[in-house]
């Protein structure tokens, strides 16, 4: 479903990304660790298509199709689905309207009807079980004066409503406290199929209890630099990220 | 006695930002004026200039009584000793008014006794703009008076109003038929001496909408005054007088047009509100004058004089604009706050792109006891524009427990706009209580770029973003008219984005 091949990106002239290589599977989950630092939400705001990243090398195919070469609002409508380590408020804008704008602007580029007011109202509620959210706050402007629980809920209520093939979850984990850590990982658990895929991109462990990986990939000074199981990912947790770091700068210097 | 005057001027020009902004931003404010075009009609114009022969021309054109004429002599007079107003924070090259037509109207062989004798071709000039003439076409629930050039050209659901004892009505015919009503009210809310464009438009004003509610009359629907230009080289000097007698309701609409031209064009309207005791008036404007071209070229100077007067107690007038048109605009919707316990109320939505240059805002004058005004301003400047908000908020002696509440917001897009904050505040009563909040934001690219994530396109992200921003303004409208001015906003601001 996904290809990464030797992706290079920088900011400001700055390089971040030194030749990733990652092939997801229609059906995996992809859990992306590593050190503050270490570029793993450079990775997810480069797939998701945000401007201020300059790809300098490589290449992304995403069924199929070359992934760099599409707007962000194609990728999205294409099936790339990016849950915000922050995300950003939109006064005035309440969620049941933006959102309304969005799916119908997918089902456009996918050739379906607008959903109308009654159908998109049903798809709505069936859809807000899956993250418990209250429609209180869907009425309310688009995260503004949300708790940091709420926003990482209303992201993965909006990933319900989209259905997208491949979804990154950046942070999703940071700012909750257990419960809402529970909540959220159900509806992304839930929300696993046959033909989707996560990538879950994390600094802890401890969101791994809860989605449980296929894969878990360690990612250091711009490049994956050890893959594994959810074992791996239980040996950063115990040993921390030093042994890996020591491993690839004392190679680095040899 | 607390005396206290504070005159802060907040400006703000935006700094540079990314390439990246500046390159959207370019593609976006190509976007042409949809209503540039014109149609040719065969005019009875007035001979270009302006002296003392020209006025009598149009009041004899009229059918005037002397006194309409006298008064009109009276302000050309005073207009001549007065000079230009420079204290706005807008330029533009100095008008000449001897080279300005002050009067064209379309020809009509006979007057239209009713709708179905006005000129096809007339009406089809607001079919086209998307008002239709035609009662049975036309939802229920909105009356309109259409005005093109210097005349009315009809006014619809007269019948049915007049059951109820309002009178809805072009100026020129209000003048004929209830000339003792004009008398009363014409100039008293803003007097002819007011200002220079207010002085200008006494002495040349050619029609316009007239309004009367009976006491204790709700009126059943909207009441609408469509301004269109036409004619080049021409200036638009209408006058709206609307008075809502004792425990009267009436809600007003004003939408304005006008082909896409070289030249400036110079309109310079006059309103006025008169409410009696519990009287409540709404006054929406939906103004998309022509704004110019995308280099500045051309475009309308909106220069207004509308005000209100809350003369018994408990009566209200609101004020609701959403400016998106015209070159200049320099325009204050005014409340005199004298009954106790009146309410004035502004809401405003005023978007300027590419040149234009907007300095607008409003003024509410505490006299009576118990008096509340409300102010919300919401600026949106893109492109090369200047945006500036203009407010005072004066509390008489014996204003006792005087509220006011001020919000202006200024969205800043690109970083090539300006928006500038002026609030004057005099207050002369201890026991008033007057709060000013302001904020400055700008359209993040963060918050683009969350859209763009869920499928949306910029453009709507855009539109999004800032009907939610000026929502608290846009829900102050009428239904219809909201949706209008949603799509309005969307349009003007396309390819603005920063």
């Amino acid at each position: 479903m996904l290809s990464i091949k030797n992706l290079h990106a920088s900011i400001e002239g700055t390089p971040i990304l030194r030749g990733i290589n990652l092939e997801v599977k229609a059906g995996e989950v992809h859990a992306i660790m590593g050190p503050n630092g270490s570029g793993k939400s450079t990775l997810a705001s480069v797939l998701a298509g945000r401007e201020e990243y300059e790809v300098t090398e490589g290449e992304v195919t995403f069924k199929g199709k070359d992934l760099l070469d599409l707007a962000p609002e194609d990728r999205a409508r294409e099936g790339v689905f990016l849950a915000f380590q922050y995300p950003v408020e939109i006064p005035g804008v309440s969620s049941t309207n933006f959102l309304r704008t969005a799916v119908n602007q997918v089902r456009e580029y996918r050739g379906l009807e607008p959903l109308d007011a009654v159908k998109f109202l049903s798809l709505m509620k069936e859809k807000m079980k899956l993250v418990e959210i209250d429609q209180k706050l869907l009425s309310r402007a688009l995260n503004e004066g949300f708790s940091g629980g709420e926003k990482k809920r209303n992201e993965i209520f909006q990933m319900a409503m989209l259905e997208p093939t491949l979804s990154i979850l950046d942070e999703t984990d940071s700012g909750l406290d257990i419960d809402a850590l529970k909540i959220v990982s159900n509806g992304v658990n839930q929300l696993k199929s046959a033909d989707n895929a996560t990538i879950v991109v994390t600094h802890y462990q401890r969101l791994l209890d809860y989605i449980v990986p296929d894969y878990v990939h360690v990612l250091y000074k711009g490049r994956i630099v050890k893959s594994g199981t959810k074992e791996l990912a239980l040996e950063l947790e115990e040993k921390g990220y030093d042994w890996i770091k020591e491993e690839i700068d004392s190679a680095a210097t040899v | 006695m607390l005396y206290l005057r504070s005159q802060n001027v907040i400006s703000l020009n935006n700094s540079p930002i990314m390439s990246k902004d500046n390159e959207i931003l370019e593609e976006f404010t190509s976007k042409e004026y949809e209503h540039g075009w014109s149609v040719n009609y065969e005019a009875d114009e007035a001979p270009v200039g302006l002296n003392e022969e020209i006025i009598k021309w149009i009041s004899a054109k009229k059918e005037e009584p002397s006194w309409l004429l006298e008064w009109r002599l009276k302000a050309f007079r005073t207009w001549q000793e007065m000079a230009e107003p420079n204290w706005a924070n807008v330029t533009y090259p100095k008008i000449d008014f001897d080279k300005l037509r002050y009067y064209s109207a379309p020809k009509q062989s006979n007057k239209p006794k009713n709708l179905n004798e006005v000129d096809p071709e007339l009406l089809a000039i607001y079919e086209r703009l998307g008002i239709s003439l035609n009662e049975q076409k036309r939802l229920q629930g909105i009356a309109v008076d259409a005005v093109l050039d210097s005349v009315s050209v009809a006014t619809t659901f007269k019948g049915t109003l007049s059951k109820l004892g309002i009178i809805f009505c072009s100026f020129s015919e209000a003048v004929k038929e209830h000339p003792e009503l004009v008398k009363k009210y014409l100039g008293s809310v803003v007097p002819m001496t007011d200002n220079y464009y207010a002085a200008l438009n006494s002495a040349v004003f050619s029609d316009g909408s007239f309004c009367y509610i009976p006491k204790g009359v709700r009126c059943p629907m909207e009441l609408s005054t469509y301004f269109r230009i036409n004619a080049a080289n021409t200036g638009q000097f209408e006058r709206t007088l609307i008075v809502a007698e004792e425990e009267s309701y009436v809600s007003y609409l004003e939408g304005c047009t006008a082909p896409q031209r070289d030249e400036n064009q110079l309109h310079a309207a006059v309103v006025e509100i008169y409410a009696a005791a519990h009287a409540e008036v709404k006054y929406s404007t939906v103004q998309n004058w022509f704004p110019g071209d995308k280099n500045g070229k051309g475009g309308i100077y909106n220069f207004v004089t509308k005000r209100g007067i809350c003369a018994g107690d408990h009566s209200k007038i609101s004020w609701t604009q959403v400016e998106t048109g015209s070159a200049v605009t320099w325009k204050y919707p005014s409340c005199i706050l004298k009954g106790d316990y009146s309410v004035g109320e502004f809401y405003s939505v005023a978007v300027t792109n590419n040149y234009q240059q907007a300095d607008t805002g409003t003024k509410m004058i505490h006299i009576g006891k118990n008096t509340k005004s409300r102010i919300v301003s919401k600026g949106i400047s893109a492109g090369k524009s200047q945006n500036s908000y203009r407010g005072q908020v004066q509390v008489m002696k014996r204003a006792d427990n005087a509220r006011n509440f001020s919000q202006c917001d200024s969205l800043l897009m690109g970083d090539r706009c300006g928006a500038h904050t002026f609030p004057y505040i005099d207050i002369n009563n201890p026991s008033a209580k007057v709060e000013h909040e302001a904020t400055t934001s700008k359209i993040g690219e963060d918050q683009i770029f969350y859209c763009n994530q869920r499928g949306i396109a910029t453009e709507d992200a855009v539109a999004l973003i800032v009907n939610g921003y000026a929502k608290e303004v846009l829900n102050q409208l009428p239904m219809e008219f909201a949706v209008e001015a949603q799509k309005l906003l969307a349009l003007t601001l396309e390819g603005s984005v920063g």
